[in-house]
């Protein structure tokens, strides 16, 4: 059974290429040669022009797709419907087949652990490839086989103009083998197949229209980005090797707590063996998690079609990094100094990112820096060592944010491709629906009372609250802040989409509710954040922790009980900012519409701060773009052309030359040159007898 | 077991290959047709012997197998051949590759067919004899060979700056080999034979294994090629003709590699440790020097050849380390490396056979045109970047892994390539493959042919097999891996030991 949940996507992944492959093949021929051979014969001249024209029509058709993002001239690629179908047919399956495992895991207790293949065998490094399902697991099962299956269902309503459909599906769902492949991992090797995997996936949807250069840059920025992060995973992974001498799991688990107070001696710093190795696999994290530092590609990752916003970058990818911290629990368990650094950069991100989504004008990138800040959130429970309430948030958070996202795209697909916030207003009317299940999203992301963020975020500040991490009032502070900003940005999104005057009459005109394959997975996620929370507060954030996760993480053996005595106006508080919050956006956006300019003029500063994100893609360019390609050329032509070919081969060789002239010189055919030559040969030999050897 | 001479077989086939070129006299079409079916048929007949060693390989056992002994020139100086399951999956790389090099040059080379095929041919008995020869002066004689014609190849068939590259290219490897013949000189004083075997159990005194360990590095660090040797790889790359490119990153490479496991680990183990953090060192700079030139490259060719260096700086790093995972790795990543480079520059030679140009700048949006060779041209940018679950990520996983152990730093810079090669590797697809097709001399290129994907598919095919199931090579090496790491672990500690008694 779990075989099928993980390999029936890449089956579909495996087909939808294959038939992708195959089309474009058909459409574009093969040969060897250029179709061109009179160049230099009589009629070049006109062969010439005809190619020019050819090529403007090329030019005219990018230019098309670049600004509708869908390029009708082009006719769709063949076999699109059955490639839809057959991944989409799939996933639906492997949903199914989830929700099965997380019953037989969760509640009957049957772990799974099935080894399918040696991997890398080498001297004591084994590493097999293995499919483990624990609750852990299981949860994650449901929450990427059912996003997933709802997206490649939007999907086929959200790409119906696009022309290269059977490669979109084959992309999802090769995402989503990788994800599956992450999730059952059962050593860290396994773990980081699946973590490059989403990674390549990730890169190859954001630049899925490859004729846009912005989309290109941003799948480019999203890979090295979380290479960064992957340098510090891959080196923990050789430290945890190090340490214990295997990658599997259970093996370290067993070996952690021999491991307190080791040191390793890591560039001069020895430092506590556990710690460093938890901060190293942090590092990993951080990149995919798009925390704080590491952050900046995810905003940029809207460059992509929308539906893959809602899987990748809102509700499964970006939440790798939760997982795994969850997954190692027992590591970070022992590593309070790495608990810190989590909570510290979970809590900052929380606050940072919602500060950014305040100004944001672009409707896909106010719910990314939403997703960047709620992830945030996610990593302060780690660090508290609540990990059950962290994945408690993960699992509401990826129905609400596919939610809001998908809804966003309905929005997006109603105004033909309008993104900016400030050209929409009034579409209430048009489109009530959307209109219904955005508010909905909204509800659940502020932490409206009984939607499933309530639960699950109210969880995460109280375990903040209530944990004895050094950082635990500054990550409560931060997270009761942030619980304030998002409900204002969130609202504010809803007022300047839905209410108010229409900015853009033509689109507003135009503007038209999206065909069913749209509106049901829509429905059926608003549905789902309504009922993620109540139901399951008990299995991830209450008594039923220890009975529902068993071993899968090792939780805080207090944290539990500790957030259930906190007192009441604590747990009162985020539901306080949250209507906070939501009346200062009203006056904002619909009571007093000029305030919101008046403010920003009077506070330029702070206003292009936020609106330019903090500067950290300026700031990172000054310092890590730029001088890398300086060095880059400098070592080219300087080091490699001047110092090494000057002194080595192209210095040797010149210089050899240089002798050689030199000696010709010498011989001059004078013969008064050979005679002073001589004679001056003679007084050197007479003086060094006289003085040297013959002075013995 | 073996009742034939296979391994001479094998190596010596490709020679009576170019002797039939050879003799199939006449410059007309049909020749040149004749001769490139000669060397194709010769190629694959060689690879369909190799596959015979393979079959019959004893992988549990780290000793030479197929060993064949006659007596050649004085006392102690043999013709001695064997291999072990160091060499073996170079030699199955070399004859494997060989092939597809006969194929790439099918229309690419015009002019001089007969005495390319022949240069071909006679360059794949001089590498497969280098990766079996037993006997130093044996060796020497394959490993120098190897030069000549790579010289012809990269002289008559390359580019427009061809004679400076050929000339910088032998400059540089004529200084190492003259150090080696000194070295292998030495040997034979000290220990009276050239028998690489018994070379391997004589006790070589420290000094002189100080002054053969520097020569013999001399001569491997500039084939690796490692920093800062390493300026003769991108010239001759970018003047080699595609087939000779190939050559040249997939398998001569692998010579340096080679030499430092069969020489300097196992016969002296006490100047090779003292020499590992030189070797670290060099090694790292290799990795993120290189990989920074790399982003800044022009030519598609000298961006290849420049990540060439930085993998090759893996490959040198886990051989030092002398852990089970840092040799092995290092074993692994030669191969991977032969095939995923080999590869990349056969990619380069689909568009150069079609617009004569390498130039980054001049292509553009190829994916519009060429959906297969994008597709293929990514998995091996992917493999190139060391994603898991292509070859390049084993190699470099393990190499690290190994390295980890024993030097901190070094794995730690090393481990910065992971970032940068992303970095080039996909900003060179970007700009090759990606984006609007607007270049006019770029609108009527056209996919690859039937030939292209004969080359190109079963190497995709392996760079994703081995990725996932990379068992096949690391348990062919595995025995004598576990063997040249033990025995080099004990010399070491013996002298540790010997200097705590002291």
């Amino acid at each position: 059974m779990v075989q099928a949940i993980v390999f029936l996507p890449l089956l579909g992944a495996i087909l939808a290429g294959l038939i992708a492959l195959f089309g474009a093949h058909a459409r574009n021929p093969s040969g060897d040669e250029l179709d061109h051979h009179g160049d230099h014969g009589h009629g070049a001249h006109a062969h010439a022009s005809d190619k020019i024209n050819e090529d403007a029509s090329v030019i005219h058709e990018s230019h098309h797709d670049d600004d509708h993002a869908h390029g009708p001239t082009e006719p769709p690629a063949a076999g699109s419907r059955a490639a839809e179908l057959i991944t989409t047919g799939l996933l639906f399956v492997s949903a199914a087949l989830s929700w099965m495992t997380l019953v037989d895991v969760g509640f009957m207790h049957h772990d799974y652990r099935i080894q399918l293949l040696p991997w890398i065998f080498s001297g004591d490094l084994q590493v097999w490839w293995t499919l483990r399902v624990d609750t852990l697991t299981a949860v994650m099962l449901v929450v990427v086989t059912t996003v997933s299956s709802l997206v490649h269902l939007y999907s086929i309503g959200y790409m119906d103009e696009d022309p290269n459909r059977p490669r979109f599906f084959g992309y999802l769902s090769l995402f989503t083998f990788a994800m599956l492949m992450l999730v059952t991992a059962d050593n860290l090797v396994q773990l980081f197949f699946g973590w490059e995997g989403v990674g390549l996936a990730s890169y190859l949807l954001i630049g899925f229209w490859y004729q846009k250069p912005s989309a290109n840059a941003a799948a480019i920025k999203a890979f090295v980005v979380n290479r960064v992060g992957d340098f510090g995973f891959a080196l923990g992974i050789f430290a945890v090797f190090m340490l214990v001498g295997s990658t599997d799991f259970e093996t370290i688990f067993h070996a952690a707590p021999g491991l307190t107070g080791k040191t390793i001696n890591f560039l001069g710093w020895h430092a506590d063996a556990l710690t460093l190795t938890c901060l190293l696999l942090f590092m990993g994290a951080m990149g995919k998690s798009a925390q704080f530092l590491l952050h900046t590609w995810l905003p940029d990752a809207m460059e992509g079609p929308t539906p893959v916003s809602a899987l990748i970058h809102a509700a499964t990818m970006v939440t790798a990094g939760v997982f795994m911290v969850a997954r190692l629990s027992p590591l970070f368990e022992l590593a309070p100094t790495a608990q810190a650094v989590v909570m510290f950069f979970g809590a900052t991100t929380a606050f940072f990112a919602a500060t950014i989504g305040l100004v944001q004008n672009d409707i896909k990138r106010i719910v990314a820096y939403s997703t960047c800040s709620q992830l945030g959130y996610m990593f302060v429970a780690m660090g508290a060592g609540a990990y059950s309430v962290g994945m408690f948030h993960l699992f509401t958070h990826a129905f609400f944010k596919a939610l809001l996202f998908l809804g966003s795209g309905s929005v997006i697909y109603a105004m033909h491709h309008e993104q900016d916030i400030r050209n929409m207003g009034g579409l209430w009317k048009k489109i009530p629906y959307t209109y219904a299940v955005m508010v909905v999203g909204t509800l659940a992301l502020t932490g409206f009372p009984l939607t499933a963020g309530y639960f699950s975020k109210d969880a995460i500040i109280e375990s903040a609250y209530a944990s004895h991490n050094p950082f635990a009032v500054y990550g409560f502070l931060m997270t009761i802040i942030a619980a304030g900003l998002t409900s204002f940005y969130s609202w504010r999104l809803i007022f300047k989409t839905f209410h108010g005057e229409p900015h853009d009459e033509h689109h507003y005109e135009a503007a038209h509710e999206a065909p069913l394959w749209i509106l049901i997975p829509i429905g059926v996620l608003a549905v789902g954040s309504f009922v993620a929370g109540l139901p399951f507060k008990e299995l991830f954030a209450g008594h039923g922790v220890e009975e529902f996760f068993r071993e899968s993480v090792k939780m805080n053996p207090h944290i539990i009980e500790e957030m259930h005595h906190i007192p009441q106006t604590i747990a009162f508080l985020p539901t306080v900012m949250m209507v906070l919050g939501f009346l200062v956006s009203y006056l904002f956006y619909i009571r007093r519409p000029y305030l919101p300019v008046e403010l920003a003029n009077t506070q330029p500063m702070l206003y292009q701060f936020l609106l330019n994100k903090w500067y950290f893609d300026e700031l990172y360019d000054l310092i890590f773009v730029r001088p890398a390609k300086w060095l880059g050329y400098q070592l080219w032509k300087k080091g490699d052309g001047f110092i090494i070919d000057g002194f080595g081969p192209d210095g040797v060789s010149a210089r050899v030359l240089d002798v050689t002239r030199n000696v010709v010189k010498i011989q001059t055919g004078y013969l008064y040159h050979y005679a002073f030559a001589m004679l001056i040969g003679a007084a050197g030999l007479i003086t060094w007898f006289m003085f040297g050897f013959g002075g013995q | 077991m073996t009742t034939w001479p296979i391994l001479s077989v094998t190596t010596f086939l490709p020679l009576v290959g170019a002797l039939i070129v050879y003799l199939s006299r006449g410059n007309d079409e049909a020749a040149r047709r004749n001769s490139r079916w000669i060397a194709l048929w010769t190629t694959l007949i060689t690879f369909a012997v190799s596959v015979i060693l393979v079959m019959r390989f004893d992988p549990g056992n780290p000793d030479f197998q197929f060993v064949e002994k006659a007596n050649w020139l004085a006392t102690g100086i043999t013709y001695h051949m064997g291999v072990d399951g160091i060499s073996l999956p170079l030699v199955i790389l070399t004859t494997a590759v060989m092939p597809f090099c006969i194929i790439a040059s099918w229309k690419a080379i015009t002019n001089r067919v007969r005495e390319y095929m022949m240069a071909f041919l006679i360059l794949e008995t001089l590498m497969i004899g280098t990766f079996s020869a037993l006997d130093l002066v044996l060796f020497y004689l394959f490993f120098e060979g190897g030069l000549i014609p790579m010289f012809l190849i990269i002289g008559v068939w390359g580019g427009p700056r061809r004679v400076y590259a050929s000339f910088k290219f032998f400059l540089y490897t004529l200084l190492g080999s003259v150090l080696m013949l000194l070295a292998i000189m030495a040997l034979y004083w000290n220990g009276g034979t050239t028998d690489i075997p018994t070379l391997m159990h004589t006790a070589v005194p420290r000094s002189l294994q100080t002054w053969a360990w520097l020569a013999f590095f001399a001569s491997f660090a500039v084939k690796m090629p490692m920093w800062p040797v390493h300026t003769w790889l991108p010239d001759a790359h970018v003047e080699a003709p595609t087939a000779g490119s190939v050559v040249l990153a997939a398998i001569l490479l692998k010579m340096g590699g080679y030499g430092f496991l069969r020489f300097s680990l196992p016969m002296f183990p006490l100047a090779s440790h003292d020499f590992a953090p030189l070797v670290f060192t060099l090694s790292a700079i290799a990795i993120i020097y290189t990989s920074l030139v790399a982003l800044m490259q022009e030519d598609m060719k000298k961006l290849i050849a420049y990540s060439s260096v930085a993998h090759m700086g893996f490959v040198t790093m886990g051989i030092f380390a002398g852990t089970m995972q840092g040799v092995a790795g290092g074993v692994f990543q030669m191969i991977s490396h032969g095939i995923v480079s080999g590869a990349l520059f056969l990619c380069v030679g689909v568009v150069y056979d079609r617009l004569h140009t390498r130039e980054i700048a001049a292509y553009g949006g190829l994916v519009n045109r060429m959906p297969l060779y994008a597709m293929t041209f990514m998995v091996f940018t992917m493999a190139n970047v060391g994603l898991p679950g292509t070859s390049g990520f084993v190699g470099e996983f393990m190499t690290l892994l190994g390295t980890f152990k024993v030097s901190i730093p070094t794995a730690f810079f090393a481990s910065f390539g992971v970032i940068l090669s992303a970095a080039y590797a996909l900003w060179l697809y970007r700009k090759v493959v990606f984006g609007a097709l607007v270049k006019p001399q770029l609108a009527s290129m056209k996919d690859l042919t039937l030939r292209e994907c004969v080359i190109l598919f079963p190497m995709i095919a392996l760079t994703i097999l081995f990725g996932v199931y990379p068992k096949p090579v690391l348990d062919m090496s595995a025995a004598s891996v576990q063997q040249l790491v033990n025995n080099y672990n004990t010399a070491v500690t013996a002298v540790k030991a010997a200097a705590l008694l002291q």
